[in-house]
């Protein structure tokens, strides 16, 4: 622990860790002192001076080093003029007024000079009514200003910086919160200061604009309201909403966030979700959310969702009462109970999955996991430890990245990383081609594609890589499904588990293997018992297929022509996909936000999400579905609520250890304190009433014997001549279900594109821009070529989720006909 | 007392009422046929104003819904455009409705208006059958206008109508 120093602030005697600014210190003894530019997650500036302050220290003679004592006290020196607190440091023995006379005359004076050129327009503004300029002026302005209206600037209201951030240059105080945090936290510098004086503004120095994924955040911590989003532009005041607790459903982090709901005429009298915003956990996501999480969650609403059960009468769906649809799935499941498979996806809760599994284990039936990825029984045996915290790791820590773009992928646990290589952790990237991680990693490794596991043994020889990793205090290994299908992927979880129990990385905090799952809950599936197959079109070929939440026809014809021969299908979704169109038998499912349950995060931290909204129209929650069904099977499982199903796989599922729904809603102290009344300290980011979550302890660290059993990888594919190697990569913005109903990301999802190295292309003879039909393993597609110099040659990169259905690497042909 | 007392005092009181009904002014109103004006400070049904242009005055702030104390308003804005143009700035009411079971006519919504827009008018002939009637939207609640090109929304030109809020004026004291 730092060492401890003790002031004095406003004649209260407080002890502050040494090296805190004087705000911060007088924050933590609850003492408020009014700041806008000054943020706890960001370096101080001291620009705005709304943190003026007497700050007097102690006297030392110069001789001797002393404190001066006058009448048994030291004596104190006030500066002759005001200081900033946020940029001053904590000393022992200084003395700091923040409401003297002095102070608060020039706190009084700052707000009137901000205010000379903000526009009087709260009633329009997004940010009134959580608004730090409006609080601190009422708390701190003068009543009346002295300047003349007449020079107020009038500047533009609407200015895009991106598709998804508008700016108000009236508005703005230049506090530089947002331009600070796209540089010291997000590592992007993609806005910037434009002019100087009256004329200084914010501009956005990339092409696209905003081009960051972390772009929501700025308006988080903006004080005034001069950056609002495009999705809640005038979409309520903020006094309107409600807020529940609740956890992102977009990728493995398992950010925790809140949903902000208000009833709505536009809705039809629904309560609808209006704004997502980012719940303060310092262990996962601290205050920070990514736009996907931030905008992508309008696929929980819309004319596609699933209402009433249907049951295919005559080759169409029509209509039925849960009774009838129940009986009519049972009798065929129970049927054809030899051939019995639940394919479900990480997007559901872990008590979903349990009561799956469950169903699948009692009537003989297989459990799949819709995912292209494995390992997860490795995570549960060399996973990272119980109390492990990316934002403890630095000095003396290593971090691998191998064969995963996070910043595609899983852009908090990117955004962490990078934070964690900043303070100093040796952050080695392994991946086939450039990615935006490369840029703070110690070291870089770019291996070909096939190379994977080859890359990871290397660590096991001697190099100054492999030593520093070995040597490390902590290591994390993230690995990723870049390049990799199902088996490509446990093979190379098998090389990481292997590598840190040589180097004795295993069973402690901050120390194992993190899996980047492709969907949230994927983790989840792994501990209750699904594991993903390679050839899922075998698996569902002749079979009774039970799909919960997953659209396997919608991502890739090969399924959809599975399932079409399949025996009987019944599948449980909250939106019309591609493959209830096919099913026999459709349950609508409540979306996670209109019921309760747990997710477990990729660092298996299992957390708890809220009810937020009342469920549409008929739908039920997946757990009571499985139940009913599995009723009429003969089956009985628990469904009456989430935390009776969560009781019973606590029993049941080890790692769980008897945990209950109310241990994982427990919360602890954190720091910075945000969210209460405290909007301008850390901006408007909720306080975390609702549960933290608890980490499961993995099997080594719980002191079971590891024995990692070695996965052997079929030889790397080497395309011929005239052939090409098709990879997968994984994109964020995906024309999955998840995301493309926001239509105003449209621009970020982009269309289906190939990307090739020029040498590549002008083998080919193809351009950038140019259509071409790429075809591999009975599958392919027509897509835009992008040129990409960071791609090895000879590599077609195809991302995932865009139309092309690309599973694992493929020996790929390029050309043919492309219909106009 | 004598005698005629009665009968005297009897006539002059009639002969009060024969002089009223000559020469003072009846007080009685024909309603409905006939309205009493209302007082200045009358708090009515409410009204929303436009600007002299046509443009509504209510930019969908919501302040009078918060500060109703009888929850009766309900507001929900959205973006205007110049192509289609309902009040001057960026914010308009999409929807604006006051449940008139509900409202007790404190006029705290006027007070709370930063733009002049909702007023309590004259009107005190409210009638509704049902609870659904009750609730008068935003078609109900605007002001007339005189022509027809006066109408919302409008298509305007680009950087006419930038500010929601009135300018403010420099104290001349």
């Amino acid at each position: 622990m730092s060492k401890q120093v003790t002031l004095t602030i406003n004649g209260k005697q407080v002890i502050a860790p040494e090296g805190l600014s004087v705000a911060d210190a007088a924050k933590m003894a609850g003492i408020d002192i009014p700041v806008f530019c000054h943020h706890p997650k960001l370096e101080p500036v001291g620009m705005c001076r709304m943190c003026l302050v007497e700050i007097g220290r102690p006297v030392r003679d110069r001789a001797t080093g002393q404190f001066v004592m006058e009448n048994g006290q030291p004596k104190v020196q006030f500066m002759p003029k005001l200081e900033t607190a946020c940029t001053n440091k904590v000393e022992d023995g200084m003395v700091v007024l923040t409401e003297s006379a002095r102070a608060t005359d020039g706190q009084r004076g700052t707000v009137e000079f901000l205010l000379t050129s903000h526009p009087l327009d709260c009633p329009v503004c997004d940010k009134g009514g959580e608004c730090p300029l409006q609080n601190l002026t009422m708390a701190h302005g003068p009543g009346k200003s002295r300047f003349n209206y007449d020079e107020k600037q009038h500047l533009a209201k609407m200015v895009p910086l991106g598709e998804l951030i508008y700016l108000d240059r009236e508005r703005c105080i230049q506090c530089a919160r947002c331009i600070r945090f796209q540089d010291e936290v997000a590592g992007e510098a993609v806005l910037g200061f434009d002019e100087r004086g009256r004329h200084t503004q914010i501009i956005s120095v990339s092409e696209p604009g905003f081009d960051s994924v972390f772009s929501g955040n700025t308006t988080d911590i903006c004080p005034v309201g001069a950056l609002t989003t495009v999705d809640f532009r005038f979409g309520a005041r903020p006094w309107e909403l409600k807020a529940e607790s609740s956890i992102c459903t977009q990728c493995p982090v398992g950010c925790n966030t809140t949903l902000n709901t208000r009833r709505e005429a536009k809705a039809d009298g629904e309560v609808v979700v209006k704004r997502v915003m980012p719940r303060q956990n310092e262990e996962v996501n601290e205050i920070w959310l990514c736009d996907k999480g931030r905008f992508a969650y309008h696929y929980t609403e819309g004319k596609e969702r699933l209402t009433r059960p249907m049951v295919r009468k005559e080759e169409k769906l029509v209509r039925a009462s849960w009774d009838n649809a129940i009986k009519a799935a049972a009798e065929k499941l129970t049927a054809n109970k030899k051939d019995f498979v639940a394919l479900a996806s990480g997007r559901l809760s872990t008590e979903d999955l349990f009561n799956l599994k469950s169903l699948a284990d009692t009537v003989g039936g297989e459990a799949i996991l819709y995912s292209d990825m494995g390992g997860g029984e490795l995570t549960q045996v060399v996973g990272v430890g119980a109390g492990t915290n990316l934002g403890k790791m630095g000095k003396g820590d290593a971090i691998l990245v191998v064969a995963s773009d996070l910043y595609e992928e899983a852009p908090i646990w990117w955004l962490r990383i990078k934070q964690a290589a900043d303070r100093g952790a040796a952050l080695i990237v392994a991946n086939p081609r450039q990615t935006k991680l490369d840029r703070f990693a110690k070291y870089k490794i770019h291996y070909a594609y096939g190379d994977e596991i080859k890359t990871i043994h290397d660590f096991q020889k001697k190099s100054r890589i492999a030593d520093e990793f070995a040597k490390a205090k902590n290591a994390v290994i993230f690995y990723g499904s870049e390049g990799l299908g199902v088996n490509g992927t446990s093979a190379l979880a098998s090389a990481c588990a292997d590598l840190l129990k040589e180097t004795g990385h295993i069973g402690g905090a901050n120390n194992g293997l993190i899996g980047v799952w492709q969907r949230a809950n994927d983790q989840g599936a792994f501990e209750v018992g699904f594991r993903p197959v390679a050839d899922l079109e075998k698996a569902l070929k002749g079979k009774a297929v039970y799909i919960v939440g997953a659209d396997p026809a919608g991502d890739d014809p090969n399924y959809a022509r599975a399932l079409k021969s399949a025996k009987f299908v019944a599948v449980q979704d909250i939106r019309e996909t591609a493959t209830t169109e096919i099913a026999d038998v459709v349950f609508p499912a409540q979306a996670f936000t209109e019921r309760d349950g747990t997710f477990v995060s990729g660092e298996r931290r299992v957390q708890r999400f809220y009810a937020a909204v009342p469920p549409k129209g008929d739908s039920k929650p997946d757990y009571a579905i499985t139940c009913m069904l599995a009723k009429q099977m003969g089956v009985i499982l628990q469904g009456t609520s989430a935390a009776v199903v969560f009781e019973i796989l606590a029993h049941s599922v080890e790692a769980f250890n008897e945990l209950t729904h109310e241990t994982l809603a427990q919360v602890r102290e954190q720091w910075p304190i945000v969210g209460r009344s405290d909007l301008y300290y850390g901006g408007a980011t909720y306080e975390n009433t609702r549960g933290m979550g608890v980490q499961l302890v993995p099997l080594a660290q719980a002191g079971g014997s590891v024995k990692i059993q070695k996965v052997r990888k079929e030889a790397a594919l080497r395309p011929k001549e005239k052939e090409l190697l098709a990879v997968p990569s994984n994109k964020l913005y995906d024309r999955g279900v998840t995301v493309q109903t926001a239509e105003f990301l449209d621009g970020r999802i982009g269309g289906l594109y190939v990307s090739l190295n020029p040498a590549t292309a002008k083998k080919f003879g193809v351009e950038a821009g140019q259509v071409v039909k790429i075809s591999f393993d009975g599958a392919g597609g027509e897509a835009v070529v992008k040129i990409d110099e960071t791609i090895a040659t000879g590599v077609a990169l195809i991302p995932r989720g865009m139309g092309i259905a690309i599973h694992e690497p493929a020996i790929a042909k390029l050309g043919g006909k492309v219909k106009s | 007392m004598g005698v005629f007392d009665p009968i005297i005092e009897l006539s002059r009181g009639l002969g009060e009422t024969l002089r009223s009904f000559l020469t003072e002014k009846t007080v009685t109103y024909q309603y409905p046929e006939e309205k009493r004006p209302v007082r200045p400070r009358f708090r009515g049904r409410h009204v929303l104003k436009r600007y002299d242009n046509g443009l509504e005055k209510c930019i969908g702030c919501s302040l009078c819904a918060a500060a109703c104390p009888a929850d009766a308003i309900f507001v929900e804005a959205s973006e205007n455009t110049n192509e289609k143009r309902f009040s001057p700035g960026e914010r308009y009411a999409s929807t604006y409705e006051i449940n008139m079971l509900r409202c007790i006519y404190c006029g705290f919504c006027e007070d709370a208006c930063p733009t002049e827009a909702i007023v309590l008018g004259d009107n005190y002939e409210l009638s509704f059958t049902s609870r659904e009637q009750a609730i008068y939207g935003k078609d109900m609640l605007l002001e007339p206008v005189a022509s027809e090109s006066m109408l919302t929304p409008r298509k305007v030109d680009a950087g006419v109508f930038t500010r929601s809020v009135p300018e403010m004026k420099d104290s001349t004291d």
